[in-house]
């Protein structure tokens, strides 16, 4: 379903990322790990194409992704970051953000199913300033899948939450990819979360993958 | 007291620019007693500053005397420099000085060739290039102020933009709320210019226009009449320098170029 070729960026000399291969297909977990500054999440801004590879390519569905229109990339590859930044005014602004790119209005019921989806059910006209660290990570997954993407990228999605919040968005997550059969690609530094939630996972070390396989043998090899 | 011991003007302006700069060092002293340093500074700008006004006061002697089609050459070096000035205020911000230029010369220019035609500016030199210097001047601080007031913006916001990118939106609905609060902040100083007009200040063109002999009432409409063309000027600068720029942040796969330390 997506398949990174010889993907890098060198940014003024210095590695981000080189020369990454791999393939994830349709309903399968990968966990990207490695340590701070390993180029997980410039591999993952990479695949959203927030930044332009200097070399190698991404095909999404055998088509080579620089071939696709960035907002409709975009939208195709939902990503999910370690902080919600979500926009001033309610959760069922937010949802209708994506959509509305498009032309497209929600509905009601649309954003109703949403919300159950993620465990927030009742909360579309609540101002996103009074929600908590936990439930404003929700209201980002589901303002992601608003957008209908045939993938999700999950950028550390729990790494700035508290410990009960953090399995709440887990859990959240869990709940989303299995139901949807979504393709997800998974940065975490957590390696038991990795553990949960992944089948693969890929070891990345100075911007190059240097272990790959099932996630337990990459994890504790 | 300077007016009794100097009787030819020249010396006069020496010795009044002399003690003017003996007030500016006293507060660099005073700043010094605070361990702030700004000796080397201070001194430089005021040396270039002396240097500078009375160059250009030589030149416009010169020119002022000219045939008319000199303002507009005079205007147009105006309007170069004040786009090398205001662009240093949006330093990494792609294109900041053809950006500020184009800006100034069709928010300035366009106003000032407008008000000309129309007959509010009169055609001869020594009308046409002061009041054209003023417009310039103000459209130049605009478009700094609001450049600068983006690129902040921008940059304390890169999370957002990135957030409204990735969900499928255009570059430019991603930064609309920066664009529009720096557009707005930028005119600040020329709206309040405008409501202060009489009450908290009362501007050199008016008061010059007075001593020349000209009525009050024409002297304080037409002051009202040039901070009205500031404005207009001003606000068509940085309404045009904003949108120039935003496009200019992005590349055409609508990725944001300017990024924190980058």
């Amino acid at each position: 379903m997506l398949r990174s070729e010889h993907l890098g960026r060198i940014v003024n000399g210095k590695v981000l990322v080189e020369d990454v291969s791999f393939e994830v297909r349709k309903g399968e977990v990968l966990a990207i790990v490695g340590p701070s500054g390993s180029g997980k999440s410039s591999l993952l801004r990479l695949l959203n194409r927030l930044d332009e590879p200097t070399s190698g390519t991404v095909y999404l569905d055998q088509t080579d992704y620089l071939q696709i229109a960035p907002r409709d990339l975009r939208r195709r590859l939902g990503m999910v970051n370690q902080r919600p930044f979500l926009f001033p005014g309610t959760v069922e602004q937010n949802l209708r953000f994506g959509p509305l790119q498009r032309g497209e209005s929600l509905s009601q019921d649309s954003i109703d199913q949403l919300l159950l989806r993620v465990g927030l059910k009742g909360y579309a006209s609540r101002n996103v300033a009074n929600l908590s660290g936990g439930e404003a990570q929700r209201v980002s997954v589901a303002r992601t899948l608003a957008n209908s993407p045939e993938a999700l990228l999950l950028d550390e999605p729990t790494s700035a939450l508290d410990e009960s919040s953090k399995l709440e968005v887990e859990a959240c997550i869990q709940n989303v990819v299995r139901d949807n059969s979504l393709t997800c690609i998974l940065v975490t530094h957590d390696t038991a979360q990795a553990t949960r939630l992944a089948e693969r996972a890929l070891l990345l070390e100075a911007g190059r993958v240097t272990r790959a396989g099932p996630v337990r043998e990459v994890l504790h090899a | 007291m300077l007016r009794l011991l100097f009787k030819d003007q020249l010396y006069l302006g020496l010795a009044q620019a002399l003690m003017a700069a003996l007030a500016a060092m006293l507060v660099v002293l005073l700043a010094r007693r605070r361990n702030i340093h700004l000796e080397s500074d201070a001194l430089i700008a005021m040396i270039r500053g002396l240097v500078q006004i009375m160059a250009v006061g030589s030149i416009l002697l010169v020119l002022l005397r000219g045939p008319r089609w000199t303002s507009g050459l005079l205007l147009a070096a105006m309007i170069v420099a004040a786009g090398a000035t205001s662009a240093r205020r949006a330093k990494d911000m792609p294109g900041a000085f053809r950006v500020s230029s184009c800006s100034i010369a069709l928010g300035a220019g366009s106003v000032i060739a407008f008000m000309t035609w129309l007959g509010v500016i009169a055609t001869d030199i020594t009308s046409l290039v002061p009041i054209g210097s003023m417009l310039i001047a103000n459209a130049m601080n605009t478009n700094g102020l609001a450049l600068n007031r983006l690129r902040a913006d921008v940059l304390a916001h890169v999370g957002e933009i990135e957030t409204a990118l990735a969900l499928g939106a255009e570059a430019k609905i991603s930064v609309s709320p920066y664009v529009q609060a720096s557009f707005e902040a930028s005119l600040i100083p020329a709206i309040d210019s405008l409501r202060s007009l009489g009450i908290v200040w009362i501007p050199g063109l008016m008061a010059g226009m007075l001593l020349s002999g000209a009525r009050p009432v024409y002297a304080a409409i037409y002051q009202f009449v040039v901070l009205a063309m500031i404005f207009a000027a001003s606000g068509l600068t940085s309404l045009v320098s904003t949108l120039l720029i935003r496009d200019r942040i992005f590349t055409p796969a609508q990725q944001l170029i300017l990024q924190p330390g980058r």
